[in-house]
């Protein structure tokens, strides 16, 4: 346990001057900037509509879901995966990490972890942020109202389901990024991966929720399907499918360090 | 409890069809300076990282302080520093982070990131981004890391490469200093018996996976048999006087005759039978061969 949590904290330790800890900060600050940028600007054309706050407060959020839920969340999960392994393959560094007096399942499950970490961190700051900035945005525009209605539970369980969601990718791509030390053959699996997910999400195929990628789309689609939007189920088939997938790769990938050698 | 450090038996690694190591029997007694040499490909690194458990080796064939090291991996572990090959250094962190890092996962104070830095004297560039730093500096901070734990079993990969000759002396002397002040144990592998031959007490010659010669340093020397040199005129005719008194012409050129030497006395009796015999002997000299051309002889061949 304690192997495991030293591990845990040197991956922070080696990682903090990187672009990939600071992009799971900075991620969700230039994109819930720019969403409440885009509403404050647009202030007037959107209280013509003159929506009721739980409404506005829903049209605020699913600006931030959508773009993150359909794109940019299946490709942050990629980078990352990417970034915990492949701070190792570049600097060569995976034989002097297996010399140390550490187990080799903390060494592994600590990257593991570090990298669902920033994900969960990344994903918490985007619900924290977008309730925050909603607020403020209601100080500098007050017809907003967004104080009538407390939109927390929904962004919980929304965030919540996305990051549920999105461990199952964030498995395939720990591993082959693991295996492979080279940029291109994860990022390309995943891109191919991320399309065939936006795609059979979008169709309503039957089995989509059996590729992992398209996890974040399906519980964006399940959720607005829902009759009321707060209360959707969080447990739903993919997130199951989700998780499942993710637990069987993970040990999966143990065995696989097991083996390795490291040459 | 076993008097080696290492002992590996009849040690055998294949990479798919492909042997690297055949039956290699190292014994690294504690408190050596084990000198591993070998040309490259002879599969140096491939046995240290056996030795380090990187590369699985078969059951009972590897023994680190007498235990056997699949089933003691972290005990084993915990008593060894290592720098295989290139020095394994996050390019992006200080010199002194990737210090401080090992110390975080080694359990041991930062206090001592500091204490290594002026070991290996880095220390005014302690914060500088590792990328930055030479060849030279990465391997003096790659020893730094090795060391850093204050292991009693150092295994060093080439850990001269790269650096200038004040360097090699500052290593070689750190490595005289830690196995007669401090007891511990090194295996260096080099491709160089001159830089070997310095400091080892023990040598291991390997070529092609196997070993060709294991002993003390003393003993590889007593394999290159020193020859007495002897210049004079009519070399034809003394070498068959010689013959006839029962000594083997090892070589003989127009102006020189090499026969083993066998002691300063009996090189005194060869002359006074020459001169005896009126030949004109103008020198009288014992030649060794130098070491690197016994490794050469050694490691061709086999």
């Amino acid at each position: 346990m304690r192997s495991l949590f030293i591990s845990i904290y040197s991956e922070f330790y080696k990682s903090r001057k990187t672009l990939a800890f600071w992009a799971s900060i900075l991620l969700p600050l230039i994109i819930c900037g720019l969403i409440t940028f885009g509403f404050y600007s647009s202030s007037e054309k959107i209280l013509n509509l003159h929506q009721p706050p739980m409404i506005l407060w829903l049209r605020y959020i699913s600006a931030a879901l959508n773009v993150m839920g359909i794109l940019i969340l299946p490709f942050y999960v990629i980078f990352m995966a990417f970034s915990v392994n492949n701070i190792e393959h570049k600097n060569d560094t995976w034989k002097s990490l297996f010399a140390q007096p550490l187990n080799k399942f903390s060494i592994y499950a600590a990257k593991y972890i570090y990298a669902v970490l920033l994900i969960l961190i990344s994903l918490f700051l985007f619900a924290g942020l977008t309730f925050v900035f909603g607020h403020l945005l209601h100080l500098l525009i007050p017809k907003y109202s967004f104080d009538q209605y407390d939109p927390s539970s929904i962004l919980i369980k929304f965030y919540a389901k996305l990051f549920l969601s999105s461990l199952g990718i964030l498995s395939i791509q720990f591993l082959l990024s693991l295996l492979w030390g080279d940029f291109l053959k994860p990022m390309g699996i995943g891109f191919i991966g991320t399309i065939m997910g936006i795609i059979t999400a979008n169709v309503g195929w039957k089995y989509a929720y059996l590729i992992p990628y398209s996890h974040p789309n399906l519980v964006l689609h399940s959720s607005k399907s829902a009759t009321d939007v707060s209360t959707f189920p969080i447990f739903t088939q993919e997130i199951y499918t989700s998780l499942i997938y993710a637990a069987v790769l993970f040990i999966l990938g143990y065995f696989i360090v097991l083996k390795k050698s490291i040459k | 409890m076993s008097s080696f450090a290492i002992e590996t038996v009849g040690l055998n690694f294949n990479f798919g069809q492909q042997a690297i190591v055949k039956d290699l029997s190292l014994q690294v007694p504690k408190g050596s300076i084990y000198g591993f040499l070998g040309p490259n490909g002879a599969g140096k690194t491939t046995t240290i990282k056996i030795l380090l458990n990187l590369l699985k080796s078969p059951a009972d064939q590897v023994f680190i302080f007498g235990k056997e090291i699949n089933s003691n991996r972290i005990a084993i572990l915990k008593r060894i520093g290592s720098l295989v090959e290139q020095p394994a250094i996050y390019g992006h962190l200080s010199g002194k982070e990737n210090l401080i890092n090992r110390c975080l996962l080694l359990g041991i104070k930062k206090s001592k990131a500091d204490e290594m830095l002026t070991l290996v004297g880095l220390t005014d560039a302690a914060d500088k981004k590792s990328s930055k730093y030479s060849l030279g500096m990465k391997q003096r901070l790659g020893i730094a890391l090795a060391l850093i734990s204050d292991p009693e079993l150092l295994l060093l990969d080439e850990p001269t490469n790269g650096l200038d000759p004040n360097g090699i002396i500052e290593i070689r002397n750190l490595m005289i200093d830690l196995t007669t002040k401090h007891n511990k144990t090194i295996l260096v592998s080099s491709h160089l018996l001159s830089e070997i031959e310095r400091t080892a007490t023990h040598v291991g010659i390997i070529n092609k996976g196997q070993l060709l010669f294991q002993g003390t340093i003393q003993e590889l020397q007593l394999l290159n048999k020193p020859l007495l040199e002897i210049e004079l005129d009519n070399v034809g005719e003394a070498a068959t006087l010689l013959m006839e008194n029962g000594y083997e012409i090892v070589a003989k050129t127009d102006a020189k005759i090499s026969i083993p030497f066998v002691s300063q006395k009996e090189s005194g009796t060869i002359n006074t039978l020459l001169i005896q015999n009126n030949f004109t002997v103008s020198s009288l000299s014992l030649q060794r061969k130098d070491l690197e051309n016994l490794f050469l002889d050694i490691t061709k061949t086999a």
